[in-house]
């Protein structure tokens, strides 16, 4: 017997389940709205590596998902180490977390130099082909190496016990979740508005020749784009499994799609836009399932997406005029 | 100061430059003509390190620099303005010029070179926050400039600055190359298709045709040429 593919997350409680409440009240509704702010950050977290690194080479990166996988497993590692050694949780949550950001940058920044670099100059779709290349290698690497069954992850983020009357409608997990997310926006905002390697960064989006003319070293801005990315996707991971509770090799690929989604709702290449597209998506994915269904969740998403882009090619704050001479 | 060897520069199959060798001089303004797609922004590309030469040999101050990657050459001295002013549209007219100076850390020298652009062009003071994309041609093209300036140049390269302006602001243009030439002794490496133009500000002049240099000679003696005359300057 095949068992059905695991989701990505779980659904939020549909009205059916909920025994005795009128699905107008404003608990359910609220409960719905985190949850989808909640799943909004996920997505975040994921997206953002996306759109910054096609922002600066115009690539969809492809693997991007499987580097968040490996921040997981990381974090899996890493966890069950010092659990064996008696840590206390929230030590190993931030070692955890740590660990797999600096080994996922790693993994980022290494698939640039091989898979990346070398083809730069040719036509965009070899380098599309090179990223799913290297997408399907990772998935199977960590097969191998790893197992393919779905492995338990402890939960990391303790329950705080003065909130537990409202757990239900958001957990302490969420909010923990939803905060870090809101202070990784922050400092990447500040990073690229403010600092030199943001404005050189924002330079090379925006022209890249003239970026180099200006004397901004090129691969130091793409290297540092795919650390920086792959270390939000890492820390997503981490947090996201810790959420969740499972990990296997397959978990990038189909948090990978959504977070691309996400990244193209809000118009790729576009920082701002990533969160404001992974918030739509989330709160669209979480209304839809709390008041329609759960099963059509996946569906009604894409569907969602295909009206944005045919109404709003660019996506909801994309530049449509960002096409390079 | 400049020294350009024999240098071959393909893109792809294309033979864009042939043995081409130009020679610049500390403080000369000197002049690249020649018709479209002859190779004059080809030769500023190689230069600046964008289009390598596939042989052949670039020197600057004693230094080879054929085989540098483009941040480092600017970082010896070497600025370009490049053809259709590229500025940097969302960034706003500060930032490009933050953007010139990236290199430099000089924190008083970028400050006193900043007020020397504004002075130099006063509407880029007043359109300090806008975005450098929602500037008209002519504003670009100071703001363009004014960017190559806050590197501080030793050679700035210069390619059809006189490209889509209005006259009067060709004019302005012009007249601010020779003051930058004359006040900061800033070599200057002009690419021009207005020959007449260009020959009158410059010192000396290179003909390129066809990615081959077809004739040198002082800008005086070019502009009284028959052939130059004939075939750039409508005459």
């Amino acid at each position: 017997m095949v068992s059905p593919a695991p989701r990505f997350l779980a659904a939020p409680r549909n009205v059916a389940q909920r025994n005795g409440l009128d699905s107008m009240d404003w608990e359910y509704t609220a409960e719905l709205f985190l949850g989808g702010l909640t799943r909004g950050s996920i997505y975040a977290l994921i997206a953002l590596g996306y759109t910054m690194v096609y922002g600066i080479i115009e690539l969809i990166n492809f693997a991007h998902g499987e580097i968040y996988m490996i921040g997981a497993f990381t974090g899996l590692i890493v966890t069950g180490v010092l659990t064996m050694m008696g840590w206390n949780e929230v030590a190993i949550l931030v070692i955890a977390a740590t660990v797999a950001m600096i080994y996922s940058s790693c993994y980022g920044y290494t698939i640039e130099k091989i898979a990346y670099k070398p083809i730069r100059n040719a036509p965009r779709l070899s380098a599309l082909i090179s990223a799913i290349g290297m997408s399907l290698f990772l998935q199977n690497y960590v097969l191998l190496a790893q197992t393919s069954d779905f492995l338990p992850f402890p939960a990391l983020i303790p329950e705080i016990g003065w909130w537990k009357p409202y757990s239900h409608i958001i957990s302490s997990a969420e909010i923990v979740l939803i905060i870090t997310t809101a202070v990784v926006m922050i400092l990447l905002n500040f990073l690229i508005k403010f600092t030199r390697i943001g404005k050189a960064m924002r330079a090379t989006s925006q022209d890249r020749k003239m970026a180099m003319l200006t004397g901004v070293d090129i691969n130091g801005v793409i290297s540092m784009t795919f650390i920086v990315g792959s270390a939000t996707a890492a820390l997503g991971g981490v947090l996201i499994a810790s959420h969740i509770g499972q990990i296997n090799f397959y978990i990038g690929f189909i948090a990978g799609i959504k977070a691309f989604v996400a990244a193209v709702l809000g118009g790729i290449g576009s920082v701002p836009g990533a969160v404001l597209g992974s918030l739509v998506l989330g709160w669209t994915e979480s209304f839809f399932t709390g008041y329609v269904s759960s099963d059509y969740e996946d569906v009604f998403a894409f569907i969602f997406l295909v009206c944005i882009l045919i109404f709003r090619p660019a996506g909801i704050l994309g530049r449509s005029d960002t096409e390079k001479v | 100061m400049l020294k350009i060897d024999h240098i071959n520069t393909f893109y792809g199959n294309i033979h864009a430059l042939r043995d081409v060798s130009i020679e610049v001089a500390e403080g000369e303004i000197i002049t690249l003509i020649g018709a479209n797609g002859a190779g004059k922004t080809t030769t500023l590309m190689s230069i600046s390190g964008i289009a390598p030469p596939r042989n052949g040999e670039i020197v600057f101050e004693g230094k080879p620099i054929h085989h540098l990657p483009p941040h480092e050459i600017v970082e010896l001295g070497i600025s370009q303005v490049p053809e259709g002013r590229h500025i940097f549209p969302y960034l706003s007219v500060s930032e490009n010029l933050d953007m010139g100076s990236f290199l430099r850390k000089d924190t008083a020298g970028i400050r006193k070179d900043l007020e020397y652009v504004y002075e130099l062009f006063p509407i880029l003071a007043e359109r300090r926050n806008q975005a450098g994309g929602t500037l008209s041609g002519g504003e670009q093209q100071m703001l363009a400039i004014s960017r190559s300036i806050m590197a501080r140049p030793r050679l700035l390269l210069l390619d059809e600055p006189s490209l889509g302006l209005a006259p009067i602001v060709v004019k302005k243009i012009f007249e601010i190359i020779a003051k930058i030439n004359e006040e900061n002794r800033t070599t200057i490496f002009l690419v021009e298709q207005n020959a007449n133009l260009a020959l009158k500000v410059a010192h000396r002049g290179y003909v390129m045709e066809n990615g081959i240099i077809s004739m040198t000679d002082s800008a005086a003696n070019l502009l009284a040429n028959d052939d130059v005359q004939k075939a750039y300057l409508g005459i």
